[in-house]
């Protein structure tokens, strides 16, 4: 049908108890080869969006569409879904090729095809040579790996995954995660992939739909969701976040005014607020931040006092207090071997541009 | 600083000294352990493995003739049979009488011997009386003196009697148990027509006992499933449900049973009010009785080991399934019942077992042809005061008992029931 509407959801609810909505009104749609992460804090939402488009709960509003194909009435089985789950799923009393060949086997393929398609998709995970291994005998990498193939085999229209890396080790996740991208651009598949790790969202995903209590804050490109965020939600969920709060004072063509709550005016990029006097909280990225630099025409500057020093390796964090009296405002330092750092208590000047300071939503 | 930077791993030498401080610590804790276990272990002991005991070896037991008359089974050891055993033989009977007359031990081996031949108890009592009243016999006039007592001593049939019983240890209770005996000759033979009816038993406790645990199985699946799947407090409510019975005597459910499926009782008066049929049915004396009973009693059996193991089962192996391609269906019988196939063996296994030796309820509700061993069992040690017979379908049932378990164990690997 339509393949840039591939996945549509329309005004998409859903309620357990008939009082809370735990989705609301939710509405997005995917194209066809397009890597889709849902990613939020527990509890968002995002694990409910990700069983109803699996068909393991029913919308309670609204309905969801695949390939053009209204869902509401199709159960699970009939949906041609893959579905990666994060405790694997992988049947224990099934060795690999039987878990592979499962859907085969549903679907009444011939035992020949049924053996070569395994045997390719065990290729692909890098897992030939396993087929005989039961499911405990594997490592938790490994059982990840099954249960990809095993939601590839069958070659369905979407592949869905929820937290799938959720219980391996950091490095291991790391590894999987290219992995995972790169098995998903070769073959083209679409993916719709649940996490709540920002930094996995960020290295897999084509676009990703930011989550909170129930609702799409933003959907977007990684990178516009960190440099672009429309919401305060987003700033702090993506990435470090430094939050002033104040009230626009003034709008000046593509900028604002806005007077800090503890004094102080800066100049800012009116992105999600109001008329003049409405409140706002300011985002600024912590690396965006420079101590005592030069200041140009637009910039902003404001006086600080060095409180900590926090070596992290690349980057020393500096957290500093700001004369409003915000005392958490972190700047991060490339390190260098030359550079010379202010000791702690010396009194500073934060300078930021006012592109760089987004004005904001008050949560 | 130097000494923070590990330096490889230890010597040879701090290996085994490793592994003595090891080996120290483990030994405390395995006392500690021990000693924890003691007054279970000491519990079992006495309670259990002696009375079990016991009865194995009651049930092979067969000292009445060889400690009585323990100088003829000595001197009868090398008697070849045929011909009539010689003068020693005779000798060692009177001596053997001569003792145990004034001990009052006669009748112990005159009633084991009467039971292999009849007419013995009063030859061999009458003998008794007659050689304690003699003065000490003459040297070589042992046999003159018993055949002038009785013609029957010059008969070897009786003396191969004492011969075949003189063993302290006996196969008959064991053979009689599955219907077979020892003829004259020594032979392993089938019982006489009129005694057979120990297999006929066997297989119908076994069968009786298979078809409760599928009744169970049936009723029980679908129960645990519900448990399994249902809201944590619906969950609970189920649970008390399932364990009341558990909290009821058995004999209060028994007779429970008794009243509802009585000719007068409460399902008879509502059959014939509902028009169900036309005059009063008999539910109860009968095979149908005794299986509603039971499974009802055992039912527990199989929902607690079915239900912790199906607890166990995330919900993610069902969904995996169905968003595989599987229907509900062939989710379930191809991922959801072979999980619980450890949960199957462990309740089957529980329900058989115990089927196997119930007494109460097919006494109370079954008729005479319902009857499992048990009763056999009860009717022996109870009534007839036999114990060798007792203890020998006792020792049997434990074999069958022991083999169902292997059996449960190849076919569903019960060990395996591990909690997670």
């Amino acid at each position: 049908m339509n393949d840039q509407e591939f996945v549509r959801f329309v005004e998409v609810q859903k309620t357990f108890d008939g009082e809370t909505l735990v989705v609301k009104d939710l509405s997005f749609s995917m194209r066809k080869g397009e890597f889709l992460t849902l990613l939020g804090p527990s509890g968002s939402g995002k694990t409910t969006t990700l069983l109803m488009l699996a068909g393991f709960e029913r919308p309670t509003g609204g309905d969801i569409h695949l390939d053009g194909q209204p869902l509401s009435r199709v159960p699970s089985h009939k949906r041609d879904l893959g579905m990666v789950f994060q405790d694997y799923a992988l049947f224990p009393h099934m060795n690999v090729f039987e878990n592979v060949a499962f859907p085969l086997g549903i679907r009444k393929l011939p035992k020949t095809e049924i053996g070569t398609k395994v045997a390719s998709v065990l290729e692909i995970v890098k897992l030939a040579g396993f087929e005989d291994r039961r499911p405990n005998q594997l490592s938790g990498g490994q059982q990840q790996r099954v249960a990809l193939a095993r939601a590839l085999v069958f070659g369905p229209r979407l592949v869905l995954m929820d937290e799938p890396l959720g219980a391996l080790d950091k490095q291991l996740r790391e590894q999987m995660q290219l992995e995972i991208k790169h098995i998903q651009e070769d073959l083209g598949i679409t993916v719709v992939y649940v996490t709540h790790d920002q930094q996995e969202a960020l290295t897999m995903s084509d676009r990703i739909a930011v989550f909170n209590e129930g609702r799409v804050y933003q959907l977007d490109t990684p990178d516009e969701l960190y440099e672009n965020p429309r919401n305060s939600f987003v700033a702090q969920f993506i990435g470090e976040n430094n939050r002033l709060s104040g009230a626009v004072s003034g709008l000046t063509g593509e900028l604002c005014e806005v007077e800090l709550d503890g004094g102080g005016r800066v100049k800012a990029l009116p992105v999600n607020v109001g008329e003049v006097g409405s409140r706002t909280q300011l985002s600024v990225r912590p690396e965006r931040v420079a101590i005592d630099g030069d200041v140009r025409e637009d910039a902003n500057r404001l006086d600080a006092r060095i409180e900590e020093l926090i070596y992290q390796g690349d980057t020393t964090r500096v957290r500093l207090r700001l004369a409003c009296g915000v005392d958490d405002f972190v700047v991060k330092l490339t390190n260098t071997r030359r550079q010379e750092l202010h000791p702690v208590g010396a009194p500073v000047s934060v300078v930021f541009s006012a592109e760089d300071c987004r004005a904001l939503d008050e949560p | 600083m130097n000494d923070a930077i590990a330096q490889g791993g230890p010597t040879g030498f701090e290996t085994t000294y490793l592994k003595r401080q090891l080996k120290r610590v483990e030994r405390e804790k395995k006392l500690v352990a021990f000693g924890l276990m003691l007054p279970a272990l000491l519990y079992m002991v006495a309670n259990f493995v002696v009375p079990v005991g016991v009865i194995l070896f009651k049930s092979v037991d067969d000292r009445g003739v060889s400690t009585v008359l323990h100088r003829t089974s000595a001197a009868i050891a090398d008697w070849a049979g045929g011909e009539l055993p010689d003068e020693s033989v005779y000798a060692a009977l009177v001596a053997d009488l001569k003792k145990s007359e004034p001990a009052r031990t006669t009748h112990i081996a005159a009633k084991r011997l009467n039971s292999a031949k009849t007419g013995y108890q009063a030859l061999l009592k009458q003998t008794a009386r007659r050689v304690s009243k003699m003065d000490a016999i003459a040297p070589g006039a042992a046999k003159e003196t018993l055949l002038g007592i009785d013609k029957r001593w010059a008969d070897s049939a009786y003396w191969a009697t004492i011969k075949r019983t003189a063993n302290p240890v006996t196969p008959v209770y064991l053979l009689s148990a599955v219907d077979l005996t020892l003829n004259e000759g020594g032979d392993i033979v089938r019982s006489p027509e009129y005694m057979r009816v120990y297999n006929k038993v066997w297989v119908r406790t076994f069968w009786m006992s298979t078809i409760i645990t599928l009744l169970c199985l049936a009723m029980g699946y679908p129960v645990a499933y519900e448990m399994a799947h249902a809201r944590p407090r619906v969950a609970n409510v189920m649970i008390v449900l399932v364990l009341v019975p558990f909290w009821t005597s058995l004999l209060v459910r028994t007779t429970a049973w008794v009243v509802l499926l009585q000719n007068e009782g409460v399902l008879n008066d509502f059959g014939l009010w509902a028009g169900w049929w036309a005059e009063r049915v008999q539910l109860i004396h009968n095979r149908f009785g005794v299986y509603v009973a039971m499974s009802h009693i055992l039912l527990p059996f199989m929902v607690l080991p079915l239900y912790a193991i199906m607890r166990r089962i995330p919900p993610d192996y069902m969904r995996a399934a169905k968003s595989l391609g599987a229907n509900p269906l062939a989710a379930f019988l191809k991922v959801y019942v072979p999980l619980t196939r450890h949960g199957v063996g462990a309740g089957a296994l529980f329900v058989f077992i115990l089927a196997a030796g119930f007494y109460v309820t097919p006494e109370l509700v079954g008729g005479s042809r319902d009857q499992m061993i048990s009763y056999f069992i009860a009717f022996y040690a109870d009534e007839t005061l036999n114990w060798g017979a007792a203890a020998a379908l006792s020792a049997l049932l434990l074999l069958l008992t022991a083999a169902m378990f292997f059996l449960m164990n190849v076919l569903f690997g019960i060990n395996k029931m591990k909690m997670q």
